[in-house]
């Protein structure tokens, strides 16, 4: 099979055409910006739809190691005068190591308990952000520095929208990699029937832990360009809700797909920022469309349009 | 030369024991086949020995090595595959790529590698894509290469998890029930492919309650009941063990 | 040996807390014994039953009266819950009803914003604020409500449990559900029977510490958080462990404050459940598995 003729490959070639379309349609900066922010939160909700839809575990606490990540470039440029990019790798390792430390001991049990374990840091990464006034400028917050390469920085929206429209492209590009490779499908076979898999020589436990960390490395690189974009930090960044709100956007856009994860950020993403009257109910229409989309559209909206699809075509 | 051994094999479930004391080898390369009346325990065995639980007491030896309470993933590594009793097909994926999966050992499965969409592990995929095709051929069932799982009648789904049990190459390949919802013709054509695949050299262990399949294709036959072994021997010894006969049609069945 | 009384004083406030945390952990035991589903709206029903109380009372019901129809209103609520969205996705999951109950605990909070705004209220204390002296600490007399409250309704369901049908029945099918339907048992009613009962759970636990600590829209999510570290503590599905692991991480979360920092008073239940599921993943209760998979 050419790399052309795998799966998902038309997708990226449409992800990046509209991609590079959309300054042209946009008016102005403003919507410029929520495209960026669509692209911030798509880069987590594709490693996160790789947890949740592909390993089947979910993660009550992923906006914490979003909010490590902007943390770490915010501290590490602002307080020690490190170069931006080393702060964001520095960020990504921490938060891996992190991961994997939760995860080794936790994924061994049968159960739901990856989901308790991510809650718990989630909440106490969000406490401790709020109460190190000293290191994170407690609640109101601290300014980040602008993120400079070399002497270069990005000058104004669009720079930022290019970066993470690049970024964005690869982070599908891995999931595609990844699924598409015999780790992949034997993810896929562990959702069929976890048995059997294991049976067949799939050691489980280890390639959720593996997953996870990958998850989570997503996370705090979107959460270090997050900072640097956005200029100011909050520990909002790391709350349930976000979280909650990451999680959403994935069941929306669709468990085990890779598109479906990038659609639920742009839906998810856009809708409060378009409709600000919206503000007051928007916990609502979360809450409405999570247990809406489980009860009737299980599998998500592009997996299941591409079903539709598919059946119309017959 | 024996490829198994256990060893004083225990399994209790609140209190009940399952299995009891159980000790036996299988020779290697021989078709042996484990039967006895319902409740005797003859999945529980199966699955001791293929790690899905835990004994409570006894060991078990493959070759040479002790894999007493090794996890399944690990007694893959070790050669031993198996087919389930309710078939356990991964059903959202196509029927060659549920053979690949059991061949995941074999499969380079370099983590990073994978992410980066390595040649390597393209192309070591295509491999594993044609030998996964050739194994359908071989068990039957070529004609559903294409094929999604949820198409598939029983008898060739059936078929399907001996294939992906074979994709391993393993040394040892525990069967549980694969004529269970069989018709007599296509319980024929199991008994003929248990054969093809035991000339291969793979040992083959079998759970059925098919008696026409078990005398006919049997090396060596065990009998449990109650998880204890009640006799063992060839077809024709235990055919006539009239501790067997009692175990399977009670008092009346002495007299036949 | 005197005990300071400032010993005194924390132990009562973290078992006052404690008790709190004890009902909402035994609302999340109840559910999952019924379902093995996680409800993560349990915190919601806490809020709803003191919420509804002050609004009851804003419309002039005397208290007894407004108490009894806001925990009437938050069973409702929980069976209606039960109804429509745990139902229809019975097959699905358990993944997929993790997700659904998170959806309702954000839609209730969603809703409760909506009606009540973000403003704070308070409840009367139902026997004064005077404070009673014991040892030299100083108890609020609500305080004591509490622990009575939350010690009889304990009790009330340890007999339900094992003195009436209904209670044996749940019981049962929290052993082996595919058991109790053969012999007879409608694990439907069972589970309506569990939201119902963790719902009143919610609603009493609410009411009782509204007076101490004020409630507002967003008081579930903290609650129902750490009564579910508590009834993780205890062993998930284990009532009786749920109410230990309350009154522990309870006393726990006072001593910390206390003694060490209060600035990660919040922290210390999370740290809890980090803990056990590190070192006890099957709680201080509950039963260690032998299968693997």
């Amino acid at each position: 099979m050419t790399a052309l003729g795998r799966p998902g490959t038309r997708g990226l070639v449409a992800l990046a055409a509209i991609m590079a379309i959309l300054p042209a349609l946009l008016p102005n900066d403003f919507l410029l910006g929520v495209a960026t922010l669509v692209g911030i939160n798509a880069i987590v909700c594709v490693g996160l739809n790789l947890l949740i839809g592909y390993a089947g575990q979910i993660s009550l606490g992923h906006a914490g190691f979003f909010a490590l990540g902007a943390y770490a470039s915010t501290i590490l440029v602002g307080e020690f005068g490190w170069p931006p990019l080393a702060a964001l790798v520095a960020g990504a390792v921490g938060v891996a190591l992190l991961a994997v430390m939760i995860a080794r001991p936790i994924m061994k049990l049968k159960g739901h308990y990856l989901a308790m374990g991510t809650l718990g840091m989630g909440v106490v990464i969000s406490i401790v952000l709020d109460q190190e006034v000293e290191l994170t400028g407690g609640p109101d917050g601290m300014p980040v520095d602008a993120f400079t390469l070399f002497g270069w920085e990005p000058a104004g929206e669009m720079a930022w929208y290019w970066i993470v429209s690049g970024l964005l492209l690869v982070s599908v590009w891995l999931a595609l990699n990844l699924i598409n490779s015999p780790i992949g499908r034997a993810l896929r076979a562990v959702h069929g029937s976890e048995v059997a898999a294991a049976v067949a020589g799939v050691d489980v436990a280890r390639y959720k832990v593996r997953v996870f960390v990958v998850s989570t490395v997503f996370a705090s690189i979107a959460g270090s360009v997050f900072a640097h974009y956005s200029g100011f930090i909050t520990p909002s960044e790391a709350s349930f809700l976000h979280s909650i709100e990451l999680v959403t956007m994935v069941v929306l856009g669709g468990l085990a797909s890779i598109f479906g994860a990038v659609v639920g950020a742009a839906i998810l993403t856009t809708l409060p920022q378009l409709l600000a009257f919206l503000h007051d109910f928007e916990m609502l229409v979360f809450g409405a469309i999570l247990i809406g989309t489980m009860i009737f559209m299980r599998k998500g909206l592009v997996p299941t349009l591409a079903g539709l699809a598919r059946r119309w075509r017959r | 030369m024996t490829i198994l051994r256990v060893e004083g094999l225990t399994k209790t479930f609140a209190g009940v024991s399952v299995i009891d004391a159980l000790s036996f080898t299988i020779a290697s390369g021989a078709i042996h086949s484990i039967i006895g009346p319902n409740g005797a325990g003859k999945t529980t065995l199966l699955n001791l020995i293929s790690g899905l639980y835990m004994p409570n007491a006894g060991r078990i030896f493959l070759g040479d090595t002790d894999i007493t309470g090794l996890m399944p993933h690990a007694l893959a590594g070790h050669g031993i595959a198996r087919t389930f009793q309710n078939l356990q097909i991964f059903f959202n994926m196509t029927a060659v790529e549920n053979v690949m999966v059991g061949r995941h050992l074999r499969a380079d499965r370099g983590f990073l590698a994978a992410l980066l969409g390595a040649r390597r592990i393209m192309v070591r995929d295509a491999e594993c894509r044609e030998m996964a095709e050739e194994i359908m051929r071989f068990v039957g069932i070529g004609g559903y290469i294409g094929s999604d799982t949820g198409s598939m009648p029983y008898g060739a789904l059936k078929r399907l998890e001996i294939a992906r049990a074979l994709a391993a190459e393993p040394r040892m390949m525990l069967l549980d029930e694969p004529a269970a919802g069989l018709n007599p013709v296509e319980t024929g054509a199991i008994d003929d492919l248990i054969q093809a695949i035991a000339e291969t050299g793979t040992t083959v262990v079998l759970v059925e309650h098919d008696m026409r399949l078990v005398m006919g294709v049997s090396d060596h036959i065990l009998v449990l009941e109650a998880g204890r072994k009640l006799a063992e021997g060839g077809a024709r010894e235990i055919r006539h063990d009239p501790k067997v006969v009692e175990a399977y049609l009670g008092h009346a069945g002495r007299n036949r | 040996m005197a005990v300071s009384a400032d010993f005194l004083q924390f132990l009562f406030s973290g078992i006052t807390v404690g008790a709190i945390y004890g009902l909402v952990g035994l609302g999340f035991a109840i559910i999952y014994n019924a379902s093995h589903v996680i409800n993560f709206a349990q915190g919601e029903f806490v809020m709803i039953g003191g919420m509804t109380t002050v609004s009851l009372i804003g419309l002039g019901l005397p208290l007894l009266v407004a108490v009894a129809g806001a925990i009437l209103a938050t069973v409702g609520i929980g069976l209606l819950f039960e109804k429509l969205a745990i139902e229809p996705a019975r097959d699905a999951s358990i993944v997929a009803l993790i997700i659904i109950t998170i959806g309702a605990s954000i839609l209730f909070r969603g809703a409760a914003q909506v009606i009540w705004g973000r403003n704070f209220h308070s409840l009367p204390s139902f026997s004064g604020d005077d404070p009673i002296l014991i040892g030299g600490a100083a108890i609020l007399p609500q305080s004591l409500w509490v622990i009575g409250g939350a010690g009889a309704i304990v009790a009330g369901l340890q007999w339900f449990f094992n003195h009436t049908l209904a209670g044996k029945a749940m019981i049962a099918t929290s052993h082996n559900p595919l058991a109790a339907r053969l012999v007879g048992i409608n694990t439907r009613f069972v589970l309506m029977l569990g939201f119902g009962l963790s719902a009143m759970l919610g609603a009493a636990a609410g009411i009782l510490i509204a007076p101490i600590s004020l409630t507002y829209a967003g008081v579930g999510v903290m609650l129902g958080l750490k009564g579910f570290c508590a009834a993780v503590l205890g062993g998930l599905g284990k009532p009786m462990g749920a109410v230990a692991g309350g009154l522990i991480v309870g006393i726990s979360e006072v001593m910390t404050a206390g003694y060490v920092s209060s600035a990660y008073k919040d922290a210390v239940a999370f740290i809890i459940i980090l803990a056990v599921l590190f070192f006890l993943p099957s709680g201080l209760f509950g039963d260690r598995g032998t299968e693997r998979v």
